[in-house]
Parts: C-alpha cells; structure tokens; sequence
C-alpha cells in the first residue's frame, strides 16, 4: 500500500535517516522506533504529507505520494501531537466538521463513536471544560470515523489512563486484523495480540558527510 | 533546451561558469560606466530646462528601472524554484532582494537630491518616486520574511510565495499610484524621465552609464549568488577543494 | 457543497463563543478614527475633507489588526493541520474560512463605517460610493491579509512582520477606495472604479486562496 524508497532527511547537519525502504501492507502493524530527537516524528509527518524536506521516493499505491494526493488524504489517517481540536466547540461540534473536511456525510456515527470512546453524555460539552484525558479521546474519536485505511499515529497513548491504553490496544489490533494498517510511534509498552514489525532510526542515523 | 535547463540548475556549473564569465563583465563594466559618465557629466551640454540638474538622471532612471526589472528577475526566479524546485533559483532570488532594494533606494536619494533645486524639496509625491518608494517597501518585506525564519528551507519556499504575490501586485500598485497622482495634480510636470525629446548626444550616454549599471547589478548579483552557493555546498567535495586551494594559495576566492 | 457550509458553521460558531476577536477590532477602528479629530482639529471642512482617507486608513489596519485570529487557534491546536490533510478541494475550505472571517471583521467595519463618517462630516453624496467601496474593497483586504497571515502564523513574533508584508499590498485598494469617495464628491461617474474594484476582488478570489494554501503548508511544515 505504502512503499518507501531510499528515504533520507536531514536536520540541522545531521542525518536523521537515510537509506530507509519498507513498504507497509494491508493488515500490518509498524512501530518506528527510536530515542527521543531521532526523528520518529519527522518522518510521519514527511509519510503523511505534511513536511517535504526530505528526498528519495514515497508512492501510494504505486503512485507517488504528492500526485495522489486526494487519494491519499481520503485513505489515511493522522494523529498528530496536537490534539487538533478547538477548545471554544463541542466534541460534536468537532467532529461534524472533522467528518465534513473528509467529505463523510453521515453524523449519526459521531454519537455512537462517542459513546464507545467513554464519552457519553460529553458530546454538548465545550472543549475547553474537558479534561486532558478526554480531550485525547476526542482525537482518537477522529480516528474511527475517518474510514481510513492506514492510521499513522503519534505517541497515540499520551494522557491517556490505564483502561484508555487498553481500548486503544484493542482498538489498533482490531484494526489491523480487518484489514487496516498502523504505522506508530510510542514509548508505551505496546501489548498487542498481533505482530508488530519494526523501524529503528537510531540505526539509520549518521553524521552528514564532511 | 532541457539539457541547458539542468545545467543552469546546477550550483556548481554555475560558479564554475561565473567564475570564467566575471572578469570579462567586469572590464565591460568599467569601460562602459566609465565612458558613460566622464561623457554624460563633463561634455554633454546642459539641458535647456534644468540646467545641470539633469545629470543626475544617468544614474536616477537606470537605478529605478533595475529595480523595478531586479523584482521580476526574482519572481521569476521563485516561480522556478517552487515549480520546479530548483535551488538554484532560490539562491538568485535570495541574492536579488538586497540587491534591488540598494538600487531602489539609489533611485530614490538621486530623485530626492534631483528634487531639491528642481521642485525646491526633496519629497513631494510624485507618481514615480512614490511607486519606487513602495517598490523599497515590497524589498524590505521579502527580505523581512526571510530572516524571521529559522529554518532556510521554509524561509526560501515562503519567500518564495510572498515575492509571486507581490509581483502580481507590482503592476496594480503602478496604475493605482499613477491614477492617484492624476487624481490629486499634486507633482509639477518636471519629470527626470521625460528624455525622449533630448538630442543623441545627451541619450547616447545615457545607454553607455544604463548597460554600465546593469552589468553592475549583474556583477553584485553573481557575487552574491556564489557567496550563497559555497555557504550552502559547503559539504560538498568540490567546494571542500576550491576552499582548500584558495587556503594554501593564501589569498581570496577567485 | 458540505465542507463550505460545515467549514462557514464552524467558523462562526467559534467567532461568536470568543466575541472578543470580533470586537477588538472594531473597538480599534472606532477609537482610532475618534483620534483624528483630536490630533487635527474639530473644523468640519478640513475634517470633511479628510473623511475619506481617514476611514479607509482605519479600516485598513482594523483588518490587519483582525488577521491574528484568523489561522492562530488552528496552527496552534493542529487543527491546521487536520486541514491540510482533508482529501475535500482546499480551495473551497479555505475560501470558506477567509469568507467567515471577513463576515464577522469586515462587515461589521462596513456597516459602522457610515457613522463614524458622518461625525467627521463628510458630506451625504460621500456615503454611498465610501459603503460601496469598503463593501468591495475589504474583502480584498482580508484575502490579502490571510496570505500574509498564513506566511507568518508559524513565527513566534510576527505581529509586526505582518503589517511589513501585506500594507504595501493594500495601497491599491486605499488609492481606489478613497479615490471613489473623492470622485463622487467631484461628481465623477465612479461605475468605472467600482468596477475596477470588483475586477481587484475576482482577481484575489482566484488567487489568493491558493497562496494560502502554499503558505499554509510552509507554516505546517515547521
């Protein structure tokens, strides 16, 4: 689905990766690995589009990235470190826009995803009243009604509590069991019942060459 | 064509090419400007009009239409590199903003020491030196955005965008100020650019100190450029020896 | 289209929960053009002389000075970036956001105008070609302004750095924009200039989006 040719980025003269191919399938899970400042952010930003510094090759489906755009938002997924909601809105009133940006139609979802996020009896509330926590589950509320295949997610548990983690665990294999992909950055302890492959950037760093 | 193309795209062909081309567009540089000025301030005769004043115009007009064809050169310039994301381009558009804005404030301080003994003051609001004194502005902001980001790369792409916004502009300021000054009868009908009517002897100078002008523009922008060149290929090989061999020759860049 | 009017709902939905960035720059427009009578003198015929200038110089920088809450809240909560992500024509959302703003800053500014011009007394024939002006002019304004703020929403102090990048655009539309007001009151036939004006706003409609656009991922990108 996603295929990665010869990656590289640098920041600040140093190398944060190169020579990076993988390609992610359907029903795969990937966590991009790698100590703080590594880059892990970076390059699911430059995955999902957001940033193009970078050279080598990233094609969707075949196609190249920039050109499929429009395919590519529609399939994908981002969770990013900001949570990407106006406090001043309520959680429905997130959402019905964050629907109607992905050209989904259908509001009757947002309750019933609301609901299964923990959230009931939240969806009038104003943002700002929310606590962090919530506000987090509101995020990863997005991540259902997006109907996307590949999820790339950033440090998805922050802020969340103890049985927060173990929803959302259930809620990725489940994902990738029917189908979907994951790609992922965390410093939680993943405990998934599913196969989780790899990225490590620390092995792909490097000096730029003098 | 798109040989040519890639090459031009290319930093190092570039400096190597500059390199080779900058002494002959400096001799052609001095001989022109120098030819042009001794001749256009000792011999030509004075202007029935404005007395001595004129002279001033072999710099005036030349300076302000550099600048205002230095902003072009740099939307074009940014146009390139973000369609076709040629560096290249960035470092010559980078290179043009300073670069224009002293040509555009040479083309103001000539008008305003022009306008002391012709209008009695060194300001007025003339449809010309209030579009160059905008054109100064529409500089200065380009090298503004510039230098408030930290990040070159984001910096050249946003400049980028602000110089295409700009240049779309250009023309509507222009009309917009001419259309105001027609609106307001406020300039006299002394214009440092009203030469068509002059005899040879006094425009033929003029094209000698105008092309003289602009091969210096050429000069500061090339200057500039390579400068920018070796700062941002600094790791590369062959700017590791060109600097290595202007070291043990203990002497500048050539 | 949906994303429009979903984009337009929750764009004023949010205008009216934090009524203050409407109304600071309405508060500053007013403030401001009560200065001028302060600082010149309250003779009515230089004041109504200086009427047309003064209120398009206003309104000018009361849309600058409106242009901060425009994409700040977004770039900061990411929900810019959410934005950037949709697979939904861009240009449609960004119109429609760039259109909200002007409803709630520009308008507001258009209506009060008339007003504040007659306390400087400008003269009856004035008001109609000076509404009709910042009608059309100042939502070439906010077009411009929303480029400028989109270069900059990124940069921690850019308040400044704004009004650097986008005033020297917004000279056109003051010339034309007072020009018609001036025109009128010389019983000049102004159809010509509004048109002018309108072809201005056309011109910014089909571009400036898409600079925003460009500017918008630069910013996201930092």
């Amino acid at each position: 689905m996603l295929t990665v040719n010869n990656l590289y980025c640098e920041r600040d003269e140093r190398v944060l990766f190169q020579n990076l191919d993988f390609s992610v399938a359907e029903g795969e899970a990937w966590q991009i690995q790698g100590s703080n400042g590594s880059g892990k952010t970076t390059l699911l930003r430059i995955l999902c589009g957001l940033n193009d510094e970078f050279t080598g090759e990233i094609l969707w489906r075949g196609i190249e990235q920039r050109k499929a755009r429009q395919d590519f938002n529609r399939e994908v997924f981002y969770l990013g470190h900001a949570p990407a909601i106006n406090k001043a809105l309520t959680a429905k009133e997130n959402l019905s826009w964050y629907c109607a940006s992905r050209g989904l139609t259908n509001t009757d979802q947002i309750k019933t995803v609301l609901n299964s996020f923990n959230l009931y009896g939240y969806e009038d509330m104003p943002c700002y009243l929310m606590s962090a926590g919530q506000q987090r589950r509101v995020s990863l509320a997005r991540m259902l009604l997006s109907q996307a295949m590949l999820w790339m997610l950033d440090e998805p548990f922050t802020a969340l509590d103890k049985q927060g983690v173990l929803e959302l665990e259930v809620l990725l294999s489940e994902h990738a069991k029917t189908g979907g992909s994951i790609i992922l950055t965390t410093h939680h302890n993943l405990q998934m019942d599913y196969p989780l492959q790899s990225i490590d950037l620390d092995a792909l760093a490097g000096l730029v060459a003098a | 064509m798109w040989q040519w193309f890639f090459k031009l795209s290319s930093p190092k062909w570039f400096y190597t090419i500059s390199g080779q081309l900058m002494p002959w567009l400096a001799t052609l540089t001095t001989l022109l400007l120098g030819v042009g000025l001794v001749w256009g301030l000792a011999f030509t005769p004075p202007d029935y009009q404005m007395g001595e004043n004129y002279r001033i115009a072999y710099i005036h007009v030349p300076s302000a239409a550099i600048a205002m064809g230095c902003y072009y050169m740099m939307a074009c310039m940014a146009a390139a590199f973000l369609i076709w994301r040629i560096k290249m381009a960035d470092m010559i558009a980078k290179a043009c903003a300073p670069v224009g804005m002293t040509f555009t404030a040479l083309a103001l301080f000539t008008g305003s020491v022009w306008g002391i003994p012709t209008w009695g003051t060194w300001w007025i609001w003339d449809a010309r030196l209030t579009s160059t004194l905008i054109m100064l502005f529409l500089f200065i902001g380009v090298m503004a955005l510039r230098s408030a980001y930290d990040s070159e790369a984001a910096g050249a792409k946003a400049t980028a965008v602000l110089t295409l916004v700009g240049v779309v502009n250009v023309p509507i300021i222009t009309y917009s100020v001419k259309w105001w000054n027609t609106l307001h009868q406020g300039a006299s009908s002394l214009s440092l650019s009203n030469t068509a009517a002059n005899p040879p002897q006094i425009w033929v100078p003029a094209f000698f100190v105008g092309f003289g002008l602009l091969g210096f523009y050429l000069i500061a922008i090339i200057l500039r450029t390579r400068n920018e060149i070796l700062m941002r290929e600094r790791r590369t090989e062959w700017v590791d020896e060109i600097l290595s061999a202007s070291k043990s020759k203990g002497q500048g860049l050539s | 289209m949906s994303i429009i009017k979903a984009t337009l709902r929750r764009e004023l939905l949010i205008a009216f929960r934090s009524p203050g960035d409407i109304i600071n720059p309405l508060m500053f427009f007013v403030i401001a053009v009560s200065l001028f009578p302060l600082g010149v003198g309250a003779d009515q015929a230089f004041l109504s002389e200086i009427a047309p200038g003064v209120v398009w110089v206003t309104a000018l920088l009361a849309v600058m000075l409106s242009m901060d809450s425009l994409f700040r809240a977004d770039y900061e909560d990411g929900s810019l970036e959410q934005l950037l992500l949709s697979p939904q024509p861009l240009y449609f959302i960004i119109l429609a956001k760039v259109s909200s703003h002007w409803l709630v800053s520009g308008l507001p500014l258009v209506i009060l105008a008339p007003v504040f011009a007659s306390m400087l007394a400008l003269p009856e024939g004035g008001m109609f070609p000076l509404v009709a002006g910042l009608l059309i002019g100042t939502p070439i304004l906010t077009l411009l302004g929303a480029v400028g703020m989109a270069l900059t929403v990124g940069l921690s102090r850019s308040g400044l750095l704004l009004s650097v990048l986008i005033l020297p655009l917004y000279i056109p539309v003051l010339v034309f924009g007072t020009g018609i007001v001036n025109s009128a009151l010389n019983s000049i036939d102004i159809s010509g200039l509004l048109a002018l004006l309108g072809a201005m706003l056309v011109l910014a409609l089909c571009l400036a989006p898409l600079a925003i656009i460009a500017a918008l991922r630069i910013s996201v990108s930092l």
